[in-house]
């Protein structure tokens, strides 16, 4: 028998697209955070919360639990409003369906965009008011006495006159029964648990091992499949050679030819593993498909990039005054290029997918994934069966960073839905890091040209960026989505959208498509462009003959906000010095101080370095963040601080590097993440100014990489324009 | 066929003997709190204790193991270290994502079996898993936590 050829129906999947599907499933993103109202699903109480006759509240979550607490935070909001103990809650990532679209006026749902808090906020505080008075109401009901002499305290309505009291558990039937009431209103405070640092609800889950993630899932009679993609992202599999010699390999049940790769279905995942990597196949390219050039290189476009740094372009929505001609006019100029590679976003649980069809016509889809409905309907699209027929499965994410958004079909759940389909039994497809890292959608490869104009009094007058480039918003929300004249605001955010008064600014963006796929990545542009705009302004002050601190202050005097942040930052860190100065321990050290307006957030971070060996040692970072008000503010220093480890490591190591159309790395020996080793201390001020509630996950990370260059360059003389920094040996100055 | 002993019990498992520990745990026992990462020994999620050492088990073939002792996440806290290890990481909500966390208690347990009062340097040595979502400080304090006091 041959390899089945699965691949005819793919490239219509492949026409049709994942972009289109993603531009359905994620929000706009707003610069600036508004506080969004509660949905119209804020009193679907039983969509939402089930209260067991033993107390246990088990809480649906629209939002994909990932590492960022997500779950721990939105069952603290609905225990202060229904007044419960947060213990008693079990919350589980809620299906897809209409009931858990709370984002967007109650039309979407994804976990991502750093939304999940600041965009459910008022739902669930509704939702567990609402809970609340339905059980008040049972409970006055039970007792015959006034609703008005009934009160709560956490897990038990209590009637005060008569001493009486009843658990939450043993009111849920008849509370349930009763109509929802429209007028429950959450409390005025003061808050019982909202603000305070609450426990994470999954850390002994997570400390023994019990804590299910999407590769753990196991099916009755289901088959394992390994795959092979093509080693140029866009290639067919034409025949497979050995396939006679791999399926007598032992546990070996099948191979498959896939859209862009080939599979080896086996009783276990090692034999398919093993069956795969021994594949022979001859890789077709198919005209009309995109497929990566075979001489595609990083390098190569990034020098298509920076061909296109003068080119005119569109600007971005701060446009103000007339840069171009304030900066020819201006008594000093300062220019300066700046780069960052292609990154993966190395999340340690591989990509996986479990699919299983079965006899009444449905399929169930067990998928890490950041949008339920959003793969909802890729596994409808893909099963040719109706949306309603699918249920998506979230499990626990092993990390996402953004990495299980959709971002075209080649995934593995389209995979296993394919196999499962051809050998009717479920299937299950792991992908092994190799191909992870062969089939990510990266961090884009970036580039953007910074033009300053100083006045005479050190002033800036003019800034002028152009960012020839596509972020993931260009690559897969479609044209409609980037509006007239076409903006990519995942390209330009963070040297777009910054603070400083400067009367002549400019961002201009030129579309230049990756031939490799692209996707969103930990706090997406900013990710970059902070980098590039930070550490360009303190090239910027040292032209002007000035303390970056007091450069970025002068350039901040209208706002009290931004002002306070960097007074915060600076407390914390014992005062500002920019050094270098000698420590105790021998080390010769220096500060570097960059700002950032992610998501709604805004965060000041300072870094203290040395240099070592020629490498780059981070002792301490503090950041400062305010995101207007917090839920819970030990989970928001535990986000800060994963932010940044990850956004030091991304400055630090992390690239990914295309040469003949294949990327270099493939897995954890060539593609450096940051170890223990060289995790700096790190040290979080919250500030709740009571701006609008800002984003949390994402935003610690684009201070880091500046905040270090910009240390590194005061300690080393020399200036980090190319990411990331441990490409080139340090010097001391 | 091959014989192993995990966490205290007799296993005969129908593989080939060059399958990695890894893949046994998971795919023939059922045992999945041991994690695959990378395959190859970098990243530290398959750490298990093979006779009380941290072992990346994603490399190991089943059939060098002979009758050497196997301890899995699963079994963690029937050890008295590895109890103390766990009530640490809970006490100060170590884990993010909690992918790599099995194996970094695993790696903890070893550590503090064999140095019940570890250096810095030995916490710094031992402790060599990723994470990618930057628990690092946080396990170092859940070491120290639940070392034996000084």
């Amino acid at each position: 028998m041959r390899a089945r050829n699965l691949s005819r129906r793919a490239a219509l999947a492949g026409a049709l697209g994942g972009g289109l599907v993603l531009a359905i499933g994620l929000p706009r993103r707003e610069g600036r955070a508004k506080p969004a109202p509660a949905t119209p699903h804020a009193r679907k109480v039983a969509a939402y919360l089930a209260i067991a006759p033993d107390g246990r509240i088990t809480l649906q979550s629209p939002f994909a639990e990932g590492g960022q607490g997500i779950h721990t935070a939105v069952a603290q909001i609905v225990a202060e409003e229904l007044d419960a103990d947060l213990d008693a809650f079990a919350v589980e990532t809620a299906p897809a369906g209409a009931d858990y679209q709370v984002l967007a006026g109650g039309t979407r749902r994804v976990t991502g965009g750093s939304f999940s808090v600041r965009g459910s906020y008022a739902h669930f505080r509704l939702l567990g008011a609402t809970a609340r008075a339905m059980l008040v109401q049972a409970a006055a009901e039970r007792l015959a006495v006034p609703l008005t002499e009934c009160s709560t305290e956490p897990g038990f309505v209590v009637h005060a006159p008569s001493g009486r009291r009843i658990a939450y558990g043993a009111l849920a039937q008849d509370a349930a029964a009763l109509p929802v009431p429209a007028d429950a209103r959450p409390k005025a405070g003061p808050f019982r648990l909202i603000g305070h640092p609450a426990p994470r609800l999954d850390s002994r889950a997570k400390a023994t091992g019990q804590a299910r993630y999407a590769i753990d899932m196991a099916v009755e009679g289901m088959l394992q499949a390994a795959v092979r993609h093509a080693p140029r992202a866009g290639a067919e599999p034409g025949e497979v050679l050995n396939e006679a010699a791999l399926r007598a390999m032992p546990g070996v049940h099948s191979v498959h030819r896939l859209p862009g790769a080939v599979a080896v279905l086996a009783d276990s995942f090692w034999r398919a593993r093993q069956a795969a990597a021994k594949l022979e196949v001859v890789w077709t390219a198919l005209s009309g498909q995109a497929v990566v050039p075979e001489d595609f290189s990083s390098a190569g476009h990034l020098g298509l990039l920076r061909a296109q740094a003068d080119a005119g372009g569109n600007p971005a929505g701060d446009l103000r005054g007339d840069a171009p001609a304030a900066l020819a006019a201006a008594a000093q100029r300062v220019e300066a290029d700046y780069d960052a590679p292609y990154l993966a976003h190395a999340q340690l649980e591989p990509p996986s997918a479990t699919v299983g069809f079965n006899a009444d016509g449905t399929l169930d889809a067990w998928v890490p994934n950041q949008a339920p409905e959003l793969f909802q309907g890729i596994a409808a699209r893909e099963a040719g069966i109706e949306a309603a027929k699918v249920r998506i499965h979230s499990p626990l994410l092993g990390g996402f960073f953004g990495r299980h958004f959709a971002y075209g079909p080649q995934h593995p759940m389209n995979q296993a839905i394919r196999l499962a389909r051809a050998v009717e039994k479920p299937v299950k497809v792991i992908w092994t890091r190799e191909e992870e890292f062969s089939r990510d959608a990266y961090r884009p490869l970036s580039f953007a040209r910074l033009r300053a104009g100083l006045d005479g009094q050190g002033r800036i007058v003019a800034l002028h960026a152009t960012v020839p480039g596509e972020g993931p918003v260009a690559r897969h929300f479609g044209p409609e989505r980037l509006g007239n004249p076409p903006m990519d605001s995942s390209a330009v955010e963070g040297l777009a959208g910054k603070p400083y008064d400067i009367p002549n600014r400019r961002v201009d963006w030129v579309h230049v498509p990756h031939a490799v796929n692209i996707g969103f990545w930990r706090s997406v542009g900013h990710s970059m462009n902070d980098f590039f705009y930070e550490a360009f302004l303190d090239e910027v002050a040292e032209a002007a003959g000035q303390d970056p601190l007091a450069f970025r202050r002068a350039h901040l005097a209208h706002s009290a906000r931004h002002l306070a942040l960097l007074d915060a930052v600076v407390e914390l860190s014992g005062g500002w010095r920019r050094g270098p100065y000698d420590t105790p321990d021998g080390t010769r050290r220096a500060r570097g101080l960059a700002m950032a307006s992610p998501f709604g957030s805004e965060v000041a971070t300072i870094a203290e370095v040395s240099v070592r060996d020629g490498a780059a040692v981070v002792h301490e970072v503090f950041v400062a963040i305010d995101p207007g008000s917090v839920v819970n503010p030990a989970i928001v220093a535990a986000q800060v601080e994963s932010a940044v480890c990850i956004g030091l490591s991304s400055a630090a190591f992390e690239a990914v590097v295309f040469e003949d159309g294949r990327p270099r790395q493939r897995n954890f020996d060539t593609y450096r993440i940051l170890s223990r080793a060289e995790m700096p201390r790190v040290q979080v001020r919250i500030v709740e100014s009571g701006a609008p509630m800002g984003g949390v996950g994402e935003p610690g990370v684009p201070g880091v990489p500046p905040a270090v260059a910009n240390a590194l360059a005061v300690l080393t003389g020399r200036r980090i324009r190319s990411l990331p920094f441990s490409q080139e040996r340090l010097g001391q100055a | 066929m091959v014989e192993i002993t995990v966490n205290g019990e007799r296993r005969r498992v129908e593989v080939e003997g060059d399958t990695p520990l890894l893949w046994v745990l998971r795919d023939t026992l059922g045992l999945t709190g041991t994690k695959y990462g990378c395959g190859i020994a970098q990243c530290g999620a398959c750490t298990v204790l093979v006779d009380g050492v941290a072992i990346r088990s994603c490399q190991l073939p089943v059939a060098d193991l002979g009758g050497r002792a196997i301890t899995t996440i699963e079994a963690v806290e029937a050890d008295p270290v590895g109890r103390r290890v766990v009530e640490a990481w809970v006490a100060l909500d170590v884990p993010q994502c909690g992918y790599c966390q099995s194996g970094q208690v695993m790696a903890a347990t070893a550590l503090l079996k064999q140095a019940p009062r570890p250096s810095e340097a030995a916490i710094q040595a031992a402790m060599s898993n990723l994470c990618r979502c930057g628990t690092y400080n946080a396990i170092a304090a859940g070491v120290r936590r639940a070392a034996e006091p000084a």
